[in-house]
């Protein structure tokens, strides 16, 4: 029992970290219709660039306390969303309303892009950090086993939580967020009704990788070790986790995120380390195969 | 556009680098001897960088007057070439291919490039039949290569099976792995069956490493046999049942590579051979029409799951032969030779080529995997070189080198199809 | 008050008791009707009278909720559609066309029609295998389809256009390549969704010419029509629907005098009854 809890607050952090990652991936697919293979090396990114402003607050002393961790947050999302401005920019705006698989082998182009540049320009070592947050409270204990929930957890749970409902509000509630839905549902309509289109899909982009970048951040707090390669793993994992919950809807996007989390903890808990992420792509296979849409998606009518 | 403004765009750009460059290569994070992590400066590259897109930006937009690159369907000056020379171009190239060992200078190392072009070659034009014609995305065209290459190194030590009996039992169970995979995920519709087919890939890849007792797991499987010239060994002791020693030859290491390079040659062009024959079969025009439009086939009553098992299948067959001979060739496979990023390198040379088009497919190749050698010095940029290199090339010609469909039959003329009305499909 | 279906040794397809629910929704409420062997069988009704519901019940692209739909062979067993898979239907011996028209647009016209030919070439080929080897009857029997493409290219006047991509093909020029596509199949019932749609009144002529033809040859035609022109002009016999209901069934001179169809299309009596 107390095994299980703990491996259920390890699956819900894990999980929110899948969750902030495929929000980007859904709220691409969304409105351009394109699988933006490169999102996972921009969460990469965005945890090197969270490392470089903890150095950089620890080289002038002023890594401490709640207000440095913001504002290594902010420096990484600031700069991820730069990262995910430039990419549209660069990779996807010339192909728009072009062929399907163009934008697709140019995502995985600056996917390899983006990895290689960090190898060339960070090396290829491991970047081991130290705890920035130590500790936790005991939750209970159950004969010798302690069930921990540490304070990278919460914070995990709790400034995921916090950007979604930010940025949820934003989908919801602004011009900005019905610009984007308008031109999900039809661009040449929404261009038509005066929505800059190019400008909506570039916030999109910026508001995705900015996710990624938090989704870095809270990476290397609660792991603490990086790589260049992360991205791949985490990218198709949360892709994944999209899919799962249903490509297109962002609380299905941050259900899939969870359940991946949560399967995976669980399996390696119970079942085997190694075959964790087998266990995660079976269940995506079946979730596809008996439900096509997703857990939360749309139902798509075939129109004949 | 004038020449203020033009300043202004590649300021901006500049600007931008100045955001991208700063924090990631202007910082540099290292480990230190202690273990603790330090940075180390580096604003002059960081300048340097800035300035380099300064200067291409300005250039760009100067000389092109355009705020960008534009992508472009309509038949390049090369594409326009291509089918003018044609007809004398791809036999040209199999020409080339076919007296390339006899070629003087050309030695060992040549020839081992030539192996692996034709390798990646013959894996185009096997994905091609599934993404080119049938229009099915598979993303993880990789895990059939990793088929065929573990069937044969299995089924060579344990049961002792030559190559000749291996690689045609590897290709079926490649198939078969196809079918497999196929059956369930048919169902599903463009970027879903994309996600599934890469998560299969990875699955198997994962298989790999951890079912050790059967495939060495991440040390792979080593000594497996090579191949013989119709049950004569190439050795380099020579004697009476050698290849050298039956042809009279002194022996030679370069033997083997000249037999694997004609090998490989013949496996492609097999794949090639099939491939032409069946577009222009039943089967192969059913493929395209899936690609252009699923209801439609139904209609028609064409049974859709059937033929598309049928591409996935015969996809994955040549898959599997590829992955025979990579086995035979290399005496050792571990499970890092078949990662994701083969199933992108194979997918960016078909959708490079142009879908559809061997001739595209082939160029594709040769471009990119021999380019790819050519930039060996770069080292650790090369593949920052050709993933940059895979995004300019889409963005300029989004249909790939050859965007145009050829009928496969015709009453009186056949003509080209501009790729703006050719399918890409959805599935 | 409606007279039960007719039952008609000359049967060639026959509906009864169609019901589709979509969620609450009934489209189509317990139809029941027949069209018959050599003959055109329009079915008509305002928008939303459940047409395009029914047509997609027949062809197999939806599954009814209840009822059945049967083709009917000469002298010998009638065919179960409803129980059938979507490409099976095809083979019965049922070929339709598009609303929104679905041709292959990167193939050309030749092409097209070949591909309606399918399962008969597969046949020839030996699934493909023997065809790759070259042991084969197929040789002739793609010669033989080609001339079947050509005879129907002739009879659409496609036949300049037999080497273009079908969808550089004017409008009108892929209407009737879709008609031939479909007729290449040998289908002992063609069914046409809105065949003249989008048609200027000339090729709306064409088109009548070509299905009369096409009748002639044997072929029974279900067309959905909302060209009230073609439609009394070439069809035998009239379905009516309103609100997913059967409101007539008759010769074209009868429905046209028929009040309540003039009523479901001045939009009163819907309202009338409903209340």
């Amino acid at each position: 029992m107390a095994y299980a809890l703990q491996q259920l607050i390890n699956g819900i952090s894990l999980g929110m970290i899948y969750g902030l990652i495929a929000v980007g991936y859904t709220m691409v697919y969304g409105i351009i219709g394109m699988i933006n293979f490169a999102h996972g090396d921009v969460f990469m990114i965005g945890a090197f660039l969270a490392l470089i402003a903890v150095l950089l607050l620890q080289l002038g002393g002023l890594m401490d306390g709640p207000a440095a961790i913001l504002l290594v947050l902010l420096f990484s999302m600031a700069f991820s969303a730069l990262y995910g401005w430039t990419l549209e920019r660069v990779a996807y705006r010339p192909l728009r309303g072009s062929f399907r698989l163009a934008p697709l082998i140019t995502a995985i182009g600056m996917s390899i892009v983006l990895q290689n540049y960090v190898q060339v320009s960070q090396g290829a070592r491991v970047k081991p950090l130290e705890p920035l947050v130590p500790g936790g409270i005991e939750v209970f204990r159950e004969g010798g086993f302690v069930v921990q929930l540490s304070y990278v957890q919460m914070l995990i749970v709790g400034v995921t939580l916090a950007v979604l409902a930010i940025f949820t509000l934003l989908v919801t509630r602004t011009p900005l967020g019905r610009a984007m839905r308008a031109c999900e549902q039809d661009q040449r309509m929404a261009a038509l009704l005066g929505i800059d289109t190019d400008r909506t899909i570039s916030l999109t982009f910026v508001i995705g990788t900015a996710l990624a970048g938090v989704a870095g951040t809270m990476y290397l707090l609660r792991y603490g070790v990086i790589d260049f390669y992360i991205g791949f793993l985490a990218g198709v994992k949360a892709f994944t986790a999209a899919v799962l919950g249903g490509i297109g809807s962002l609380p299905g996007a941050v259900l899939g995120g969870l359940l991946i989390g949560l399967i995976e903890t669980f399996w390696s808990a119970y079942f085997s380390v190694q075959y964790k992420d087998v266990a995660a792509f079976s269940i995506l296979i079946l979730t596809l195969i008996f439900l096509p849409t997703g857990l939360l998606g749309r139902q798509e009518v075939e129109k004949v | 556009m004038n020449l203020p403004a033009a300043l202004k765009d590649a300021a901006l750009g500049a600007l931008v680098a100045l955001g991208l460059f700063a924090p990631l290569v202007g910082l540099r994070t290292d480990v230190a001897p202690g273990g603790g992590l330090f940075l180390r400066t580096r604003w002059a590259d960081v300048a340097i960088l800035c300035g380099l897109v300064f200067a291409g930006r300005l250039a760009l937009v100067l000389w092109t007057g355009r705020r960008g690159l534009r992508p472009s369907t309509a038949p390049g000056p090369w594409t326009a070439r291509l089918q003018q020379a044609g007809r004398f171009f791809a036999p040209a190239m199999l020409a080339a291919a076919l007296v390339l060992p006899a070629i003087p200078g050309i030695g060992r190392y040549e020839l081992d490039l030539g192996i692996l072009v034709l390798t990646y070659v013959m894996l185009g034009w096997g994905l091609n039949i599934v993404v080119g014609l049938a229009g099915l995305l598979d993303l993880g065209y990789v895990a059939f290569y990793a088929v065929g290459a573990y069937a044969y190194a299995l089924l060579a030590q344990h049961f002792g099976l030559s190559f000749w009996i291996g690689l045609p039992l590897a290709g079926i169970l490649a198939a078969f792995a196809g079918i497999l995979l196929g059956f369930p995920v048919l169902r599903l519709r463009g970027d879903y069956l994309a996600i599934v087919t890469l998560a299969f890939g990875e699955i198997i890849r994962v298989l790999l490493i951890n079912w050790a007792s059967l495939t060495g797991g991440p040390n792979g499987i080593g000594g497996i046999p090579r191949p013989s010239f119709f049950g004569l060994p190439f050795s380099m002791a020579g004697g009476e049942g050698t290849f050298a020693g039956f042809f009279g030859l002194e022996p030679s290491p370069v033997h083997r590579v000249i037999f694997l390079y004609y090998l490989i040659l013949g496996l492609a062009l097999l794949t090639n051979w099939v491939t032409i024959r069946l577009r222009r079969q039943p089967l192969g025009r059913a493929w395209e029409a899936l690609r252009e439009d699923e209801i439609a086939c139904r209609a028609l009553g064409i049974n859709v799951t059937t033929t598309k098992l049928s591409a996935f299948a015969l996809g994955a067959m040549f898959g599997g032969f590829a992955g025979a001979f990579f086995a035979t060739r290399q005496a050792f496979i571990s499970p890092e030779s078949f990662t994701f990023i083969e199933s992108a390198i194979i997918l960016a040379i078909v959708v490079l080529g142009g879908l559809g088009s061997q001739v595209g497919v082939a160029v594709a190749a040769l471009v990119m995997i021999g380019g790819f050698e050519l930039f060996r010095d770069l080292e650790e940029w090369r593949m920052l070189v050709f993933g940059g290199a895979m995004v300019v090339i889409m963005v300029l010609r989004p249909r790939g080198l050859v965007g145009t469909r050829t009928p496969s039959i015709a009453l009186r003329e056949r003509r080209a199809i501009g790729g703006d009305l050719v399918g890409e499909g959805r599935g | 008050m409606i007279s039960p279906p007719r039952i008609h040794r000359n049967m060639i397809l026959e509906v009864a008791g169609l019901t589709m629910r979509f969620g609450g929704l009934t489209a189509v409420d317990q139809l029941s009707f027949a069209a018959l062997h050599g003959e055109i069988t329009a079915l008509i009704g305002p928008n939303g009278a459940g047409k395009t519901t029914v047509f997609n019940c027949i062809t197999g692209f939806y599954r009814p909720s209840a009822g059945a739909i049967r083709l009917h062979h000469p002298g010998a067993l009638p065919t179960d559609l409803h129980r059938l898979p979507g490409y099976r239907i095809a083979r019965a011996g049922l070929a339709r066309t598009f609303q929104n028209i679905r041709l292959f647009p990167g193939m050309t016209a030749l092409e097209n029609l070949l591909v309606a030919q399918h399962n008969r070439l597969m046949a020839a080929t030996g699934w493909g295998i023997g065809a790759v080897l070259g042991l084969s009857r197929y040789p002739r029997a793609e010669r033989e389809a080609v001339e079947t493409a050509r005879r129907w290219l002739q009879a659409t006047t496609l036949l300049d256009r037999a080497d273009d991509p079908a969808g550089a093909l004017p409008y009108g020029a892929q209407r009737r390549l879709e008609i031939a596509r479909a007729m290449c199949t040998s289908p002992t019932l063609l069914c046409l969704d809105e065949p003249a749609a989008g048609l200027n009144p000339r090729e709306s002529d064409d088109l009548a010419r070509l299905l009369l033809l096409i009748r002639g040859q044997g072929t029974s035609i279900l067309l959905i029509e909302h060209d009230m022109g073609v439609v009394m002009r070439i069809s035998d016999r009239v379905v009516v629907l309103d609100h997913g209901r059967l409101i007539a069934d008759d010769t074209p001179a009868v429905v046209r005098a028929e009040p309540r169809v003039i009523a479901a299309y001045l939009g009163e009596g819907g309202e009338d009854e409903a209340a």
